[in-house]
């Protein structure tokens, strides 16, 4: 079992390798992080805090988006090239390719986000400000955003599992913006009545928060993040994927394909 | 015990969205298929070949019926260790050069790193890929990836293989080459279960065939059998020319050498012809049937007359 998963795993990951898209979008973001020097010249005394705050929502952005490009095409791909007749003929379970596209994409996402990271670090430097102890409080943010990769791409393909990659993409991206604001969502339901009440918070714990995986402002500011939210956030983002992931095993297994 | 042994196995599906309409793919089919046997699945496009194929590698699930492989369910994944499958028109991780696609393949079949650096070689070489190098696939010809398509399925080296269509839109190099590697594996004492609607391959190829048509099967039996249901000619030779003009109207094609009349008469008019050649105190020296062709049974068993009276 762990041979198969694996081996479909790394062959997700030499894809995604191997896709020229990915590679520009990278390039993309470090072109960014050269850029964002100039707008601390434009506000003196705050090119640290705009760098980190451009710099990782950057990375955050560009990784949820490779996230989305990249998941919808996972299993919606193998079906209409006919590769996934040759994999399902073999002793693979179902459940075994979904889950193992999905760490294949989750590794991708987790070398990129090192790649930006070590970008964005450079960055850092090279403004001019020199190493600060603060700066290693700055890897909270970055393991956030990676927990964001990991949700974000299983949402994705829970998507593909059972729809076009059109619409796989616009309910993903759809879902990260809404659960971007989740927060809000929760506060408003706070002001509201009866059913829309219930619907508004229900809706609230069901999209992903990604409020709260949202520390890089915190983070920006030198205000230091408190551990019991790492942990929480790194259960939260286990049993989120867990869930969306099962969720897409439990449509594929049923589903004939073309 | 069947290599691979179909019962009733059905698939219909609904197509349309708001008149939804039922399509039925493939009727109650019954199917064995001995070990070692070279099995040929015929029909026109669309008869349920690709289908029947589908529901036995568990890409679509069957309306009813069930199916053994190698005497196991064919749901069991397990089973999937001792099956290859090439899909039709298959396309490749084409990313990938040839021996990382069967590496890949290789693996999820479960066999080990030190025998898959031994086979992946040797099979390029049988496969006549070993040139290929680290080429993409990509860059491979059609006839190229056809032989990738036999090669990944015989990687995990199992005991039967199914073919989906594997001549088609190859040219006749590719289709020669392909026929060999079929032979081969034939020689190997593989079961292979291969759908075609190229009848020649089949004939030359295949120790059984059945014919499918629009999802029912229509027959199914040893080709020179089949070949046989459809002779209903016989070459007719005798002695006595003067005979000619009384039997004219029951002899096609008649030459007459000297005092010998060679020609051809149906079957159904044999006795007269004879009677009357008696009659006429000609020397009957030999009836032969005509063989039929493949071509002749599949025809008369996929006509539009057929699937009505069936």
């Amino acid at each position: 079992m762990i041979s198969r998963l694996s081996a479909v795993a790394f062959n997700t990951f030499r894809e995604a390798v191997r896709d020229r898209v990915l590679y520009n979008l990278i390039l993309f973001v470090l072109l960014l992080l050269a850029i964002a020097p100039l707008f601390g010249q434009i506000s003196i005394g705050l090119e640290r805090i705009i760098l980190i705050n451009v710099g990782l929502s950057a990375m955050s952005l560009f990784g949820i988006v490779i996230a989305i490009l990249v998941g919808i095409g996972l299993v919606s791909r193998e079906i209409d090239k006919k590769t996934l007749y040759t994999i399902l003929s073999r002793p693979v379970r179902r459940w075994e390719f979904i889950t193992g596209k999905y760490c294949g994409l989750v590794m991708t996402l987790t070398v990129n986000a090192v790649m930006m990271a070590t970008g964005f670090y450079l960055a850092l430097l090279i403004t001019g400000h020199g190493w600060k102890a603060a700066d290693a409080q700055l890897l909270i943010p970055i393991y956030f955003i990676i927990l964001q990769f990991f949700i974000m791409t299983a949402i994705t393909l829970l998507f593909s599992a059972f729809t076009t990659p059109v619409f796989s993409a616009i309910f993903a991206f759809s879902l990260f913006v809404i659960g971007t604001f989740s927060e809000d969502l929760r506060n408003f339901a706070a002001l509201t009545q009866g059913f829309t009440k219930w619907l508004v918070t229900a809706t609230s714990y069901l999209v992903p928060n990604f409020s709260s995986l949202n520390v890089i402002s915190q983070a920006a500011h030198d205000v230091p993040v408190d551990g019991r939210l790492v942990v929480f956030n790194t259960l939260y983002a286990l049993f989120y994927s867990i869930a969306a992931i099962s969720a897409a095993v439990v449509i594929f297994e049923r589903r004939n394909l073309k | 015990m069947p290599a691979v042994e179909i019962a009733g196995l059905t698939k219909s599906y609904t197509a349309g969205f708001f008149r939804q309409k039922r399509i039925v793919a493939l009727q109650p089919l019954q199917l064995a298929i001995e070990e070692g046997e070279t099995f040929g699945f015929l029909g026109p496009n669309g008869a349920g070949k690709t289908t029947t194929l589908k529901l036995l590698m568990g890409i679509v699930f069957p309306t009813a019926g069930s199916a053994k492989i190698l005497g196991r369910d064919f749901r069991d994944p397990d089973v999937r260790k001792e099956i290859g499958f090439l899909p039709e028109q298959p396309y490749f991780y084409d990313y990938l050069s040839a021996p990382e696609l069967l590496d890949y393949y290789a693996q999820l079949s479960g066999v080990s790193h030190a025998e898959r650096r031994k086979r992946i070689p040797r099979l390029l070489e049988q496969t006549g890929l070993a040139d290929a190098g680290r080429k993409q696939l990509r860059k491979f010809s059609k006839g190229m990836l056809q032989r990738v398509g036999i090669a990944q399925a015989i990687i995990h080296n199992p005991r039967v293989v199914f073919l989906d269509e594997p001549m088609s839109g190859l040219d006749p190099v590719g289709r020669r080459e392909i026929r060999e590697l079929i032979l081969s594996l034939k020689q190997d004492g593989k079961t292979v279960f291969f759908s075609t609607h190229i009848l020649s391959d089949a004939e030359a190829l295949c120790d059984r065939v059945a014919v499918i048509h629009k999802g029912v099967l229509r027959g199914i039996g040893v080709v020179e059998d089949l070949k046989s249901q459809t002779a209903d000619k016989s070459e007719i030779i005798w002695q006595g020319a003067q005979a000619l003009a009384t039997v004219s109207d029951k002899v096609s094609n008649s030459h007459v050498t000297g005092e010998v009349v060679r020609g051809v008469v149906d079957c159904a008019e044999l006795d007269q012809l004879l009677e009357k050649l008696r009659r006429e105190k000609a020397r009957l020296i030999s009836v032969t049937p005509l063989h039929g062709t493949l071509e002749d049974y599949f025809v008369a068993h996929t006509s539009e007359r057929e699937a009505v009276r069936q």
